[in-house]
C-alpha cells in the first residue's frame, strides 16, 4: 500500500474482525478513512463491504448474536467505536448512515427530515424549520418538495425518496455519512443525481460508500477499497486502484474476470 | 368413426381410446360433483349470514308493527313486559357503551403496551413464552369471567371504592377488559412485526432509542393493523354477554355511570331467554329487536374500521 | 441551533434510556397481570371449589341442595353438544377451506364468501343464539335440543375452522401440487391425497381451538333456551325408556344444560353455598378449555419445528 499525500485520519480500522454468531465475515480489516474524502468500498457481493460499513455505525448490535474484534478509532476524539463502553446510540448520532433502499418513515417529509433533531430533544420550531430547509438544501430537494412539506414522504418517487433521506440523514451534521448502495434501487437519472450531490457533500462530510458499481466507485470517490471474502485486499486512491492494482485479484475484479 | 372396427381387432389387451374416453368422463363427473359439494360447504357461511338477516329483519318487523320506531330510539325506558310497555333502547345503548368503553380504557392502552413490548423490545425468549399465556387467557370462557368479575373482582373494587354495588358496569367492564387484551395485543403485534426491519434501521441509524423508534415509526407504520385489531376489541366488548349478565345487574338503567348496574343490549336478552316468553309476542319480539341494533352498531363500528385502513392504508 | 456537545448528547441518551427501562417496565407489569389474573382466577375457584372435587359431583345430578348437587347432566350434555358440534362444523370448515384454497376462482362469488366469513367472525355470538331460536328452534322445529345446539355451537365456530384450514393449505408449497397434477391426478386426488394429509396437523389445530371456544359458549345457547335445571341423562341408543326403546339418535332431540350453563345457574344464585358448586363447575371447564387450547398450542409449536419443505 503506498499513500503518497497524507490527508487527515477521520477513523481508522485496527485488526478488524467480525462475526455473525460462529461464522466469521470480517477478517483482521486495517484501513483509514480520510477527513472530508469520499472512500468507495467494492467487492463482489457477499464479500462483507456491507457488513463493513455497518460496523461504523454499530448497525450490528441491533441483532443478537453478532461480535465484534479489534478496533475502529474515530477521530479527532480517538474513540474506539466498538468499544462496550461506547454508547452505540453516542455513535449513531455521530455517523449518518443512507441505505440501499429508500426508507422514508411514513411520516410527513418534514417530520423525515426532522426526525434526527427530534431525536436529539430539539423543540424550537424555528430551529427546526431552519434545520429542515438547511438539510433539504442540501440533499438537493428543496426546490422539488418546499411546496409540500407536509405531505406523506412515501409519496415521493425513490429517487427523491433516497435524496429525502440524505438530507435527514444531513440536518443532524453527521461526521461521518455511511452510503450502503445508495443507488442500487434507482434508476440512471436517478443515480447521477444522487452521485452529483456526493460529490459536492465531501466539502463538509466524510463519506464512506459501498457500491457494486465500478463505474461509480471511479465516479465519485478519492479513495478505493478492494474487498473479497471478508479480507481488505487493496486500499489506495481511486487513480491508482484503477489504473494500476497492485494485487492480481483487484485487477481481475477490476476488468470483469470475475464477480 | 372406425373405432369400433379398430377395437374389435384390438388384441394388446390395452384399455381402447373410447374405453379411457368413457373412465375420463366418469372421473370428470366426479370431479365435477365433489367441486360442487365443497362450494356448497362454502356457501353454508353465506347461507349464515342470510338467515341471520333473514331472522333478525323478519321478526323485527314484527315488532316494529307495534312499536314505533321513533319511540324506539328516543323514550327513556326499557319496560318490555310491564302493561305500560315501553321500549326505550337507548337505556340498553347505554349500558353496552358504558361497560364497553369500560373495557376499553383498559384493553386498548394494555394490549398496545404488550404489543409494543413483545415486538419492539422483548427477546425471543420472553415473546416464544407470553404469546401462549395470552392466548390461554383469550380461551377462558367468558362465564368463568363472569364469575370472576362478580365473585373476585367486584369485592376487591368495593374495599377500595365502598360505594360500589355488588353488580356494576365498571367491575364487568374491567373483567371484559382483561378479556379483550389477548386480542389486541396479538393482532398489533403482528402488525408491528410486519413492519419492515428496514424502517427500524433507519431509525436507530439516526440515533433514537427503543421507544422512540416504537412510537414515532413502527407505530405510525402499522397504524392500520393497530386500528384494525381495536375494531375487533370494539366488537368483542359491544357483543360480550356473559360477564354482563352475571356481575352487571340484568336491570334497565338509563345511565352513563359505570358505579351503577345497568343491562345491556345482551344481557337483556339472555334474561327475555331465560324466562318463558311465548312464541311470537311482542316480548318474544323485543329480543330480535335488540339483536338487530346490536348488529348494526357491530357493523357500524366495523365499516368505521374499514374506512380507517383504507385511509392510513401501509405504504412502507 | 448549534451542534450539541458531547455532554448534551449524553443527557440526551440518558433521558431516552430511562423512557426505554420505564417502558420495559410497564411492558413486563402489563404482561405480569395476564398472569396475575390466569394464576388469580385458577387459584380461586381451586380453592373456593376444594370441596366439591369428589367423585359424586361428577356422577350427581343439579339439586337444590348445594352440597348434593353435581355435574353430571352439564358435562354429559357437554360432551353431546360438543360432538354433534365437531360432526357438523369439521366436514363443512375442511370442505370450505378447501374450495377457497384449491378450487374457487377469483370472481364476485368467491369475493362474497371471503368477505362473509370475515364478517362472521366479528359477529357476536349471541346473535347466533337468535339465528338458532328463529331458525333451528321454530322453523325446523329442532325444539330446545342438543341437536339446535350443537348445530349453532358449529356455526358459530365455522370461520375460525375454516381459517384455519386455509392457513394449513396454503403453508404447503406449489410443487407439491404441481408435482401431483404433472403425474395426472385429478384435482380432487391432488387434494385427497397431498393437501389434506400435509395439512392435517394445522386442520387440527384449528378444530381443537374453535371446540375450545364452542365448550365454554353460554350465551348462544340460553338464547336458544337450554334448561338450566336438567335431572336426567339424554336416553342411550337402544334402552328402555319410560316410552319404549330408545333410537340409534333419540339423543340428539333430547333437552340438555351445558357446563357454561350450570355455571352461570349456580353464580347467579344469592345462597352463598352454590357459589362453591360455581367454582368447582368453573375450575372443570377451565380445566377441559385450556387443555384443549393446550394441546393446539403444543401442536402448533410441534408443527413449526418439524416441517420442512
Amino acid at each position: 500500500m503506498q499513500i503518497h499525500d497524507t490527508p487527515q485520519l477521520k477513523a481508522e480500522a485496527r485488526n478488524l474482525n467480525f462475526y455473525y454468531g460462529e461464522a466469521k465475515a470480517l477478517k483482521n480489516i486495517n484501513m483509514p478513512i480520510y477527513d472530508k474524502k469520499v472512500t468507495a468500498l467494492i467487492g463482489p457481493s457477499g464479500c462483507g463491504k456491507s457488513t463493513y460499513l455497518r460496523s461504523f455505525n454499530r448497525m450490528h448490535d441491533l441483532y443478537p448474536g453478532n461480535r465484534y474484534e479489534g478496533e475502529i478509532r474515530f477521530f479527532p476524539d480517538n474513540t474506539n467505536l466498538l468499544s462496550p463502553d461506547v454508547d452505540p446510540i453516542e455513535v449513531r448520532m455521530r455517523i449518518g448512515m443512507v441505505f440501499q433502499k429508500p426508507n422514508p418513515f411514513p411520516k410527513t417529509i418534514y417530520e423525515n427530515v426532522a426526525y434526527g433533531l427530534r431525536v436529539r430533544g430539539e423543540t424550537n420550531k424555528r430551529a427546526l424549520d431552519d434545520k429542515v430547509e438547511q438539510a433539504l438544501r442540501g440533499g438537493a430537494i428543496w426546490d422539488e418538495v418546499k411546496d409540500r412539506l407536509h405531505e406523506l414522504a412515501t409519496n415521493l418517487s425513490g429517487g427523491q425518496q433516497q435524496r429525502l433521506c440524505i438530507a435527514r440523514a444531513l440536518a443532524t451534521d453527521p461526521e461521518l455519512l455511511l452510503f450502503d448502495e445508495p443507488t442500487s434501487a434507482l434508476d440512471p437519472i436517478a443515480t447521477g443525481a444522487i452521485e452529483e450531490l456526493v460529490h459536492e457533500l465531501k466539502k463538509r462530510v466524510t463519506i464512506l460508500i459501498v457500491t457494486h458499481n465500478m463505474q461509480q466507485a471511479a465516479r465519485v470517490s478519492d479513495y478505493t477499497a478492494y474487498m473479497y471474502l471478508g479480507e481488505m485486499i487493496e486500499f489506495g486512491k481511486t487513480d491508482q486502484i484503477f489504473i494500476k492494482p497492485s494485487d492480481k485479484r483487484t485487477e481481475d475484479y477490476i476488468t470483469g474476470r470475475m464477480g | 368413426m372406425n373405432s369400433h372396427a379398430m377395437s374389435a381387432n384390438n388384441t394388446s389387451g390395452l384399455p381402447q381410446v373410447s374405453d379411457r374416453l368413457a373412465y375420463n368422463a366418469m372421473r370428470h363427473w366426479k370431479e365435477r360433483l365433489i367441486e360442487a359439494l365443497l362450494l356448497a360447504a362454502a356457501a353454508v357461511s353465506v347461507l349464515t349470514t342470510l338467515g341471520i338477516v333473514y331472522v333478525l329483519v323478519s321478526e323485527s318487523v314484527s315488532f316494529f308493527a307495534h312499536v314505533g320506531i321513533v319511540d324506539f330510539l328516543t323514550d327513556t325506558q326499557w319496560t318490555p313486559l310491564f302493561d305500560d310497555a315501553h321500549f326505550g333502547i337507548m337505556v340498553l345503548i347505554s349500558g353496552t357503551l358504558v361497560s364497553s368503553g369500560v373495557a376499553l380504557l383498559v384493553a386498548i392502552p394494555m394490549g398496545t403496551i404488550i404489543a409494543i413490548y413483545l415486538s419492539e423490545f422483548a427477546d425471543s425468549r420472553v415473546r416464544e413464552a407470553a404469546k401462549p399465556i395470552l392466548e390461554l387467557l383469550g380461551g377462558i370462557p367468558t362465564i368463568v369471567f363472569g364469575y370472576f368479575a362478580l365473585l373476585v373482582v367486584t369485592p376487591i373494587l368495593q374495599v377500595i371504592l365502598p360505594s360500589l354495588p355488588g353488580f356494576s358496569l365498571l367491575s364487568a367492564g374491567l373483567v371484559m377488559g382483561i378479556m379483550i387484551v389477548p386480542y389486541i395485543a396479538s393482532l398489533s403485534e403482528d402488525a408491528m412485526r410486519a413492519v419492515p426491519m428496514s424502517m427500524r434501521e433507519g431509525a436507530y441509524a439516526m440515533g433514537s432509542t427503543k421507544l422512540y423508534t416504537a412510537i414515532h415509526v413502527v407505530v405510525p407504520a402499522a397504524i392500520s393493523g393497530l386500528a384494525a385489531s381495536y375494531i375487533l376489541g370494539i366488537s368483542r366488548a359491544v357483543g360480550e354477554t356473559m360477564i354482563l349478565a352475571v356481575a352487571a345487574g340484568m336491570q334497565p338503567n338509563l345511565t352513563w355511570n359505570p358505579m351503577e348496574p345497568a343491562a345491556t343490549i345482551t344481557s337483556y336478552i339472555v334474561q327475555v331467554a331465560l324466562g318463558d316468553l311465548p312464541h311470537g309476542s311482542i316480548g318474544y319480539q323485543t329480543i330480535f329487536a335488540a339483536g338487530l341494533t346490536l348488529l348494526l352498531i357491530t357493523l357500524l363500528f366495523n365499516i368505521l374500521g374499514q374506512w380507517l385502513r383504507a385511509k392510513y392504508r401501509e405504504a412502507y | 441551533m448549534k451542534p450539541l456537545t458531547t455532554e448534551q448528547i449524553r443527557r440526551v441518551i440518558a433521558r431516552g434510556k430511562f423512557k426505554d427501562n420505564l417502558f420495559k417496565a410497564i411492558g413486563v407489569f402489563c404482561l405480569a397481570l395476564a398472569l396475575v389474573v390466569i394464576v388469580a382466577l385458577i387459584a380461586d375457584m381451586v380453592i373456593k371449589g376444594s370441596d366439591r372435587f369428589t367423585l359424586d359431583f361428577f356422577l350427581n345430578f343439579a339439586s337444590r341442595r348445594a352440597t348434593q348437587a353435581g355435574i353430571l347432566s352439564a358435562w354429559v350434555g357437554s360432551l353431546l353438544v360438543m360432538l354433534v358440534t365437531a360432526l357438523a362444523a369439521v366436514p363443512l370448515g375442511v370442505a370450505a377451506g378447501l374450495y377457497l384454497e384449491e378450487y374457487a376462482k377469483r370472481n364476485w362469488l368467491t369475493n362474497v364468501i371471503e368477505i362473509n366469513i370475515t364478517n362472521l367472525a366479528a359477529v357476536p355470538s349471541i346473535v347466533y343464539g337468535l339465528l338458532a331460536l328463529g331458525i333451528f328452534v321454530y322453523q325446523f322445529g329442532f325444539g330446545q335440543s342438543i341437536l339446535s345446539a350443537g348445530l349453532t355451537l358449529a356455526l358459530l365456530i365455522l370461520p375460525i375452522i375454516i381459517v384455519s384450514t386455509r392457513e394449513a393449505i396454503r403453508a404447503i408449497p406449489a410443487m407439491i401440487r404441481e408435482g401431483s397434477m404433472a403425474v395426472g391426478a385429478t384435482r380432487w386426488q391432488t387434494c385427497r391425497y397431498h393437501i389434506l394429509p400435509y395439512s392435517m396437523p394445522g386442520i387440527l389445530t384449528g378444530v381443537i381451538i374453535g371446540l375450545a371456544r364452542a365448550i365454554g359458549e353460554t350465551a348462544p345457547i340460553i338464547t336458544i333456551g337450554a334448561l338450566t335445571f336438567i335431572a336426567f341423562l339424554p336416553p342411550v341408543p337402544f334402552t328402555e325408556t319410560g316410552t319404549g326403546t330408545a333410537g340409534l339418535f333419540d339423543w340428539v332431540m333430547s333437552p340438555f344444560t351445558v357446563m357454561p350453563i350450570q355455571i352461570f345457574n349456580w353464580t347467579s344464585r344469592p345462597d352463598p353455598a352454590f357459589e362453591v358448586n360455581a367454582a368447582a363447575a368453573g375450575f372443570v371447564l377451565m380445566a377441559m378449555v385450556l387443555s384443549m387450547n393446550a394441546v393446539a398450542i403444543y401442536l402448533r409449536y410441534k408443527m413449526r419445528k418439524n416441517i420442512k419443505w
